[in-house]
């Protein structure tokens, strides 16, 4: 009997094929930390090429020299110090150029004075590279921290001001009827619907000023410092020491790593409501 | 109509004379209307026909259309939009309570829409039904006068559509607002609305008193007559055959 059944049900595979699973075109699960693996992988190649001797260890030194030399600097005392004064440039020109973002921003996207006043000469400050206004600056401002700082505050200004204005002028026209019909004041429009509605706009400016105000950094300290992490380098390079020079880099990469978790990690805190859409 | 007239006597809309027009084409033709306070009206039309128009006008929307006429409506007006319209980074309860305050009162609106526990909800995780249902609550919380509603089920399925219209229906007894319910949906006037207007080429072509009990069913053959006026109005002719 069992058998029979089994006969029956069996059957119509002989004629109709069977249903085979489409080949998968989606990359399919993601493999865990696989935002670590790439960077692992090339340090391991980049630790077995030094131990088998494949690398001039004067272009590229092994990766335990570098932790050494970092190790040693930072014993030393001119490492803390030389990160402190970059620290300290980097986030005096981040801060001002944040608040300088906002408020032009809010200023711009709000009225349409501003806009006329603000917007236009933003984007020809943007047509100008900033680095470019770096002698300018100098003969201005003199070569002490007063220009690095200025410097770094125009790079992170820009995205900034960009981002959160384009998302300001982009309100949905849907919300600002709604805000009439609910009979909001003009403040309470601007804190319960366009501030909130910026905010994803702003954090992306966010994270390019963060990155921005590293970039300004780097360069600002290799031409024209006495001091910081670039200037470590600047000198080390005129004594062949690559391993400095790769212990700055280390620490520049570390920071912006930091700094951009940091923003994403508040981005996710404010944007709660978003997560619903992406997980 | 006779049930209600005692409550009838105030007049809550009064458009006198009212014109719209838009690059030069006459939307609304000098459109002369009454509202009494507590009357459930439906404005059907084509689309274009204007009925958007005319609801936009009585909620104070339309800022830069060129038009003259008399026009008063209550204080209290809340509007009901086709999308719920939710602010998507605002809790349910906190998008309730948009422009006004009284937790309390925004926790019994979304009771009465039958949202209770909902209230922490996001915008986002609601079905489309819910959406809607949150956005009356929004409306309700403000005690209105006079309720606009501008396709508010037009874009909901069908099964949902029949459970919101006796929400509605409901909803509008325990309150009382003036409604006026702009629709391209000759069935959905028929069931939910006592006074139906068609309006075309900007002038009320048809005002029709529906005066049958409710819950009203789609199968009453008695609303099949008004129905047909109302299609003939719109100038549809059902083919049966």
């Amino acid at each position: 009997m069992t058998t029979t059944e089994a006969a029956v049900t069996v059957a119509p595979a002989k004629d109709t094929p069977q249903v085979r699973r489409r080949r998968r075109l989606s990359p399919g699960r993601r493999l865990p930390a696989a935002r670590l693996a790439g960077p692992v992988l090339l340090l391991a190649l980049w630790a077995a090429a030094s131990a088998a001797g494949q690398l001039d260890p004067a272009a590229i030194p092994a990766p335990w020299t570098v932790v050494r030399t970092g190790a040693h600097l930072w014993t030393d005392g001119t490492l803390p110090t030389d990160i402190l004064t970059s620290l300290q440039r980097a986030a005096t020109g981040f801060v001002i150029g944040l608040v300088a973002g906002v408020v032009l921003a809010l200023a711009s996207g709000l009225s349409r004075t501003g806009e006329a006043l603000i917007d236009g000469t933003v984007n020809l400050n943007r047509a100008i590279p900033t680095l470019g206004l770096i002698p300018l600056f100098i003969l201005w401002l003199g070569i002490g921290e007063t220009f690095k700082v200025a410097i770094i505050a125009i790079v992170v200004y820009i995205p900034i001001y960009l981002n959160t204005h384009a998302a300001l002028s982009g309100i949905d026209h849907r919300f600002v009827e709604l805000a009439e019909v609910q009979g909001l004041s003009r403040f309470a429009f601007v804190r319960q619907i366009v501030v909130p509605g910026a905010l994803p706009g702003f954090f992306v400016g966010l994270r390019l000023g963060v990155t921005g105000s590293w970039l300004g950094l780097v360069v600002l300290e290799q031409i024209n410092a006495t001091s910081g992490l670039g200037y470590m380098m600047f000198q080390a390079q005129n004594y062949g020491q690559s391993d400095v020079i790769l212990v700055g880099l280390v620490v520049y990469g570390v920071f912006g790593l930091v700094s951009d978790s940091a923003v994403r990690l508040v981005e996710r805190r404010v944007l709660s409501w978003r997560r619903t859409l992406s997980s | 109509m006779a049930t209600h007239t005692e409550q009838l006597t105030r007049v809550a809309v009064q458009l006198r004379g009212l014109t719209r027009s838009f690059d030069g084409r006459t939307v609304l033709d000098g459109i002369d209307l009454d509202i009494p306070a507590g009357q459930f009206v439906a404005l059907l039309g084509h689309s274009g026909s204007g009925k958007s128009t005319l609801l936009r006008a009585v909620a104070g929307l339309d800022h830069e259309v060129v038009g003259s006429g008399r026009l008063t409506a209550p204080e209290r007006v809340s509007v009901v939009f086709q999308d719920s319209r939710l602010l998507p980074w605002r809790r349910v309860l906190d998008n309730v309570l948009l422009g006004t305050d009284g937790e309390d009162r925004g926790r019994e609106a979304l009771a009465e829409v039958g949202l209770q526990g909902r209230e922490r909800a996001w915008p986002n995780e609601l079905s489309g039904g819910e959406a809607q249902r949150a956005a009356l609550a929004r409306s309700l919380v403000r005690e209105p006068e006079l309720l606009l509603a501008d396709e508010p089920f037009g874009a909901l399925d069908a099964l949902t559509r029949i459970k919101m219209h006796a929400l509605l229906r409901e909803l509008w007894k325990r309150h009382q607002p003036s409604v006026l319910l702009v629709t391209h949906d000759v069935d959905e006037a028929i069931v939910l609305a006592d006074r139906v207007l068609v309006l075309e080429q900007g002038r009320i072509g048809l005002d029709l008193t529906i005066d049958r009990p409710h819950p009203r069913s789609y199968r009453d053959p008695l609303l099949g007559e008004y129905r047909e006026r109302l299609l003939a109005a719109l100038g549809v002719t059902e083919d049966h055959a």
